[in-house]
């Protein structure tokens, strides 16, 4: 396959940055988008030219670091899949395709595609998390009896790799599926309700802090979601961010 | 407010933003039942006009928390669209936004836009002339007026046509609003799939019964 390529280009975050064009040949449909892209690296080092930088790492669709907007969608022209799930299988031959980072003022660009997603960790850090005594007299937590649904919803709020896809494919920039995934998977189990007033409040009011955008339910971050997070997440976290503000005070 | 206030943050304000919303929303049904009475019988249309024009727990009460919902809603529409377009400052070179949502979701600013302008037509119209009649000039109650001044206002096809138009960005607008409404509300439930189905028919019935009763008017000259 013969692409043409308009990549973004940014020296560093001070950087103004630009859409820059490549021609690439001899694409093998059976490759990943990410191996296209070090294709086309190890031409630019042959050149003399500084490599386009990106996040990747375990390139299973499991760590959430690569990132990309391509042709205009969050992780490419797919869904339920991260940018290294992605296949050149879905591109025909002569195409064009537009790779972009993550657009939000919250993940700024650091070079070229890599964005600097740490506004997540911050939000995590605000309140996604249990505090466990881990004195020696835990209580193992399977001897604690959860309904199967709850168990099951909680895993699948779970399974959000905090790729920032929800953000990138929001026209508001907003991080509610992540954030409502991260307050769900808490919400949902025992473990989860001693701090449950402060987690929903305190991890709202980062998001809030960050600069995320509102949602709109527009649904798009439901789409683009590699691991298939829902809407339902979202109505969740209001649900426990109205029970936490309008709760009396003891 | 205090700090953990339901309004404070962005998510409090989406939930302010759907009560005003459903407010709104059931204000439209009553405003439409009304119109229609015009179509139907102007005289049950002049006893209802009439009824709503004088009884002063509507006009002193229902009326000013309309206007306010219906200031409440577009005002804080606007303060929620700007941090929305502070959030991203530079935007994608190609975005391809019908690939995961409808253009009636993603374009809720500027449907609300014509709608906001189709309420200042609205209020030159009706509202203003009625408040001038009763208020500033304090006529003698005539329960008789409202018909004939209904028909007077749909004599011209121009006015008729915005007012189509207009409706018909309400349409678009109710189509994501109505079940948007309820998802801002965290009613994301097993009613969920109903509640949009029995949206999309609200939201196309409602304007099509105001668009219906504009041109009705009309051809009756």
């Amino acid at each position: 396959m013969n692409l043409k390529l308009k990549i973004w280009r940014q020296k560093n975050s001070n950087d103004k940055g630009k859409i820059v064009d490549y021609a690439i040949s001899d694409i093998e449909p059976d490759m990943s988008f990410l191996e296209m892209l070090d294709v086309l690296n190890d031409e630019l080092i042959n050149k003399g030219e500084t490599p386009v930088a990106f996040d990747h790492d375990c390139r299973e669709g499991i760590c959430g670091s690569c990132s990309l907007f391509i042709n205009g969608r969050a992780h490419g022209p797919d869904t339920g899949i991260a940018t290294c799930q992605l296949h050149m299988r879905k591109f025909k031959d002569g195409d064009t395709i537009y790779i972009e980072p993550f657009r939000a003022r919250a993940f700024p660009v650091i070079k070229d595609l890599a964005v600097d997603r740490s506004a997540f960790d911050r939000i995590q850090h605000a309140g996604g998390y249990v505090s466990v005594n881990t004195s020696g007299n835990t209580q193992d937590a399977n001897n604690i009896p959860i309904p199967k649904e709850n168990a099951d919803t909680a895993f699948d709020s779970a399974t959000c790799i905090g790729c920032g896809a929800c953000v990138a494919a929001c026209k508001n920039s907003s991080a509610r599926l992540f954030v409502s995934a991260k307050v769900s998977q808490m919400a949902l189990l025992p473990q989860g309700q001693i701090e449950a007033k402060t987690r929903v409040l305190n991890m709202t009011e980062q998001m809030d802090k960050e600069g995320f955008g509102n949602c709109s339910n527009t649904g798009a971050c439901e789409v683009e979601c590699p691991k298939g997070i829902s809407l339902e997440n979202i109505a969740r976290q209001i649900r426990e961010y109205a029970k936490a503000t309008t709760a009396t005070k003891k | 407010m205090s700090k953990s206030g339901l309004f404070r943050l962005t998510i409090g304000r989406k939930i302010a933003m759907a009560l005003s919303a459903l407010f709104l929303m059931i204000f439209l049904l009553q405003h439409l039942t009304i119109n229609f009475s015009a179509v139907v019988s102007p005289d049950t249309f002049n006893e209802l006009s009439h009824f709503m024009g004088t009884n002063p727990v509507i006009q002193f009460f229902a009326q000013p928390i309309l206007i306010f919902a219906v200031v409440f809603h577009f005002v804080m529409g606007f303060i929620l669209e700007i941090r929305n377009r502070k959030a991203r400052p530079i935007n994608y070179a190609k975005n391809n936004g019908a690939a995961n949502s409808t253009w009636m979701s993603r374009n809720m600013i500027y449907s609300g836009l014509v709608i906001l302008a189709f309420l200042v037509l609205h209020f030159i119209d009706f509202w203003l002339p009625e408040m001038n009649y009763k208020y500033i000039e304090m006529n003698a109650a005539d329960p008789n007026r409202y018909y004939e001044e209904l028909l007077h206002k749909f004599a011209h096809p121009a006015r008729v046509i915005a007012y189509v138009v207009a409706f018909i960005l309400l349409a678009l607008h109710l189509l994501h609003g109505f079940g948007s409404a309820f998802q801002s509300m965290g009613q994301n439930n097993k009613y969920i799939d109903s509640l949009k189905k029995f949206g999309v028919f609200y939201s196309i019935v409602v304007p099509l019964g105001f668009i219906i009763t504009a041109i009705a008017l009309y051809l009756q000259h």
